[in-house]
């Protein structure tokens, strides 16, 4: 069946699970971006920087403390969720006064503060990252070779979309940050600490991000511009989705990290565009998005 | 989004309201003195340093013809600045068009590349409008990447400046310095006049309440879709002239951190202001110029001048001196406002 189109089964599957691993960055990092705009009405251009400065942190750690894959993947979103919470206190604070095109505009500045730091210090060019030991290898399962790490990159990142989500549907924290996403002087005179909740989830959107960027390091190579090239795909992710729901930006993520892979292969050179083809699309059918609602 | 939208520029709109008779003195001088300046500079400075400062003043003038007069926060004007440069390089070059015939291809080209991406864009307001620019943009970077006529990483090499109306060779600097000059004026009186048309009071209608200009009976998405098109088509005149001038269109011109430079000069000079730009502009490049030389990266140099005008000062270098002046005229003259 494959062979008359042309395609050989392992390059479509390939390709497909490659899809899937991308997705799943697309869905952590929109899930990320979509609950900070939430609460702070700031849509976080460092997301991206920081995914890039999960991946340094882990490969620092390898290659400065001999500290490995499992205890980076712990590490890295701390202290990237640290910075984050940081970041929140000092500056990004000073603006929910002000127009939100302001807040795009710091995290702007703060993106391209890392990231010409890090080209600077370490080049442009890629430093692998080896894949951890307990996950080396891999699976025949007949159509297709299954890397182990890459299987567990998709079950990793699911589970944690999806712990995301029952997190914020589905527990008392969850239901005081949605309505505080709501309305956020109400949940303030009903006695809880908004401010410090803005802080929390700020830190944990940036978290995710930094975790994202551990999962990817040993897939692709660390990489200090890996994280500018990224966020605006997610950019467009966000667009498509509309920032309205978070299974929403979970299944836009996955499927268009699957549309992307599955064009791959059959119409390769537009692969890289297909995403913004669809934005455009999206924009043209359904202007909110296809998870948004108007207002 | 529904919480009361705090606009971004309405106070610096109510200062240009309040023209008192002393600044309409001020703008002229202002104006008589920047043209002095322009016709004895080439003669103190590289010339090659002011052309590219003239460029990209100009690029800075048609984005800010958007964020300042239609609140419109663009992050995709690279696209038309750098596949101006692209198509005028190509047509210079390949087709062995004159430099006037290869900026106008350049200029149409952004026009309709603008034409489309608005149509788009203006489907969304705020930040989503920033979001789905930068991403179109991001498109055609890719496209830039790919297309056989773009020259890949080597870009559109050797580009020739021609023969002038046939008539003046545009390789002689100071020629060619006056061409680019001349340019910049025409797009800045374009600007001008766009501003103070009674298109322009409707965009900055639409900029402060569009609900309620949409109420009074304006087609909104129409004036918005029109500024974007200007805007674009100036932006890509200035990304043809800059490839003329530095015989040279590549993946730098398109790429998204040109997108983010314009913005960062608007704002470093004043959004909303006329002259802003061109200060903002001036300002980033000689501090590129100067950084060039040193070890500092410009991409970091960048990202802190971003976050000090974001925190410090949102009205930008002439913002504030306007703001500073005309806090001092109301001080004078308690009956102003």
């Amino acid at each position: 069946m494959f062979e008359s189109i042309g395609i050989s089964p392992q390059e479509l599957f390939g390709q497909v699970l490659v899809g899937l691993i991308n997705g799943s960055f697309y869905a952590i990092l929109s899930l990320g971006l979509a609950i900070i705009f939430g609460l702070l009405n700031v849509i976080n251009f460092a997301h991206g920087a920081f995914y890039m400065l999960g991946a340094f942190v882990a490969w620092l750690l390898l290659q400065q403390a001999d500290v490995g894959y499992w205890w980076a993947l712990f590490l890295a979103p701390l202290a990237i969720g640290l910075l984050g919470a940081v970041l929140e206190r000092t500056l990004l604070r000073r603006l929910y006064q002000v127009d939100h095109l302001y807040g795009l505009l710091l995290t702007l500045g703060f993106a391209l503060i890392l990231e010409g730091s890090f080209v600077y210090k370490f080049g442009s060019s890629g430093n692998p990252y080896p894949v951890p030991e307990l996950l080396r290898g891999g699976q025949d399962l007949g159509f297709m070779y299954l890397p182990n790490y890459r299987a567990w990159v998709v079950i990793a990142s699911l589970t944690l979309c999806i712990g995301t989500w029952f997190a914020i549907e589905r527990t008392r924290m969850g239901a005081y940050l949605r309505a505080a996403t709501e309305n956020p002087t109400l949940v303030e005179n009903f006695g809880i600490n908004v401010p410090v909740m803005i802080t929390a989830t700020f830190a944990l959107g940036v978290a995710l991000a930094g975790l994202a960027g551990v999962l990817a390091a040993p897939i692709y190579q660390v990489n200090a511009t890996m994280g500018s090239n990224l966020i605006i795909t997610v950019f467009a992710v966000v667009v498509i989705g509309g920032m309205g729901s978070i299974l929403g930006s979970v299944i836009t993520g996955v499927s268009l990290g699957l549309l992307e892979g599955v064009t791959k292969v059959f119409y390769p050179e537009a692969s890289n565009i297909v995403i913004f083809v669809a934005m455009a699309i999206v924009l043209l059918v359904k202007p909110a998005g296809l998870f948004g609602q108007e207002h | 989004m529904t919480a009361i939208k705090s606009p971004m520029l309405s106070t610096q709109a109510g200062q240009q309201a309040s023209t008192a008779p002393k600044s309409r003195l001020v703008m002229p001088l202002l104006m008589i003195t920047g043209l002095a300046l322009a016709l004895v500079a080439p003669f103190v400075l590289y010339p090659i340093f002011l052309m590219k400062l003239l460029c990209f003043a100009l690029f800075a003038c048609a984005f800010n013809l958007l964020i300042g007069y239609a609140g419109l926060l663009s992050f995709g004007h690279a696209a038309f600045f750098g596949g101006a440069a692209y198509v005028t390089a190509h047509a210079a070059k390949v087709w062995g068009w004159p430099p006037e015939l290869a900026l106008v291809a350049g200029t149409l080209f952004a026009a309709a590349l603008g034409f489309l991406m608005g149509s788009l864009a203006i489907r969304r307001q705020g930040i989503y409008f920033a979001m789905i620019t930068l991403a179109l943009a991001q498109m055609i970077a890719f496209l830039a990447v790919q297309m056989p006529f773009t020259g890949g990483e080597d870009g559109v090499q050797a580009v020739p400046r021609g023969m002038l109306l046939g008539l003046i060779d545009l390789n002689n600097p100071l020629s060619m310095y006056f061409f680019v000059l001349s340019i910049f004026l025409f797009g800045f009186i374009v600007i001008w006049r766009t501003v103070h048309s009674p298109f322009g009071q409707v965009l900055k209608a639409i900029r402060e309440n569009e609900p309620r200009a949409i109420s009074l009976g304006y087609r909104t998405a129409q004036y918005k879709l029109l500024a974007f098109v200007v805007s674009a088509a100036l932006a890509g005149l200035a990304g043809g002239t800059k490839a003329l001038v530095f015989q040279l269109a590549s993946l730098t011109d398109v790429a998204w951190q040109m997108s983010g430079e314009v913005v960062l000069m608007t704002l470093l000079g004043g959004l909303g202001t006329l002259f802003g730009p061109v200060v903002g502009a001036g300002m980033i490049v000689a501090l590129e110029h100067f950084l060039s030389e040193t070890e500092f990266p410009i991409t970091v140099a960048s990202g802190i001048l971003f976050i000090v005008c974001v925190l410090l000062f949102r009205r930008g270098v002439v913002g504030e001196i306007r703001h500073h002046m005309s806090a001092r005229r109301g001080a004078e003259s308690t009956d102003v406002a």
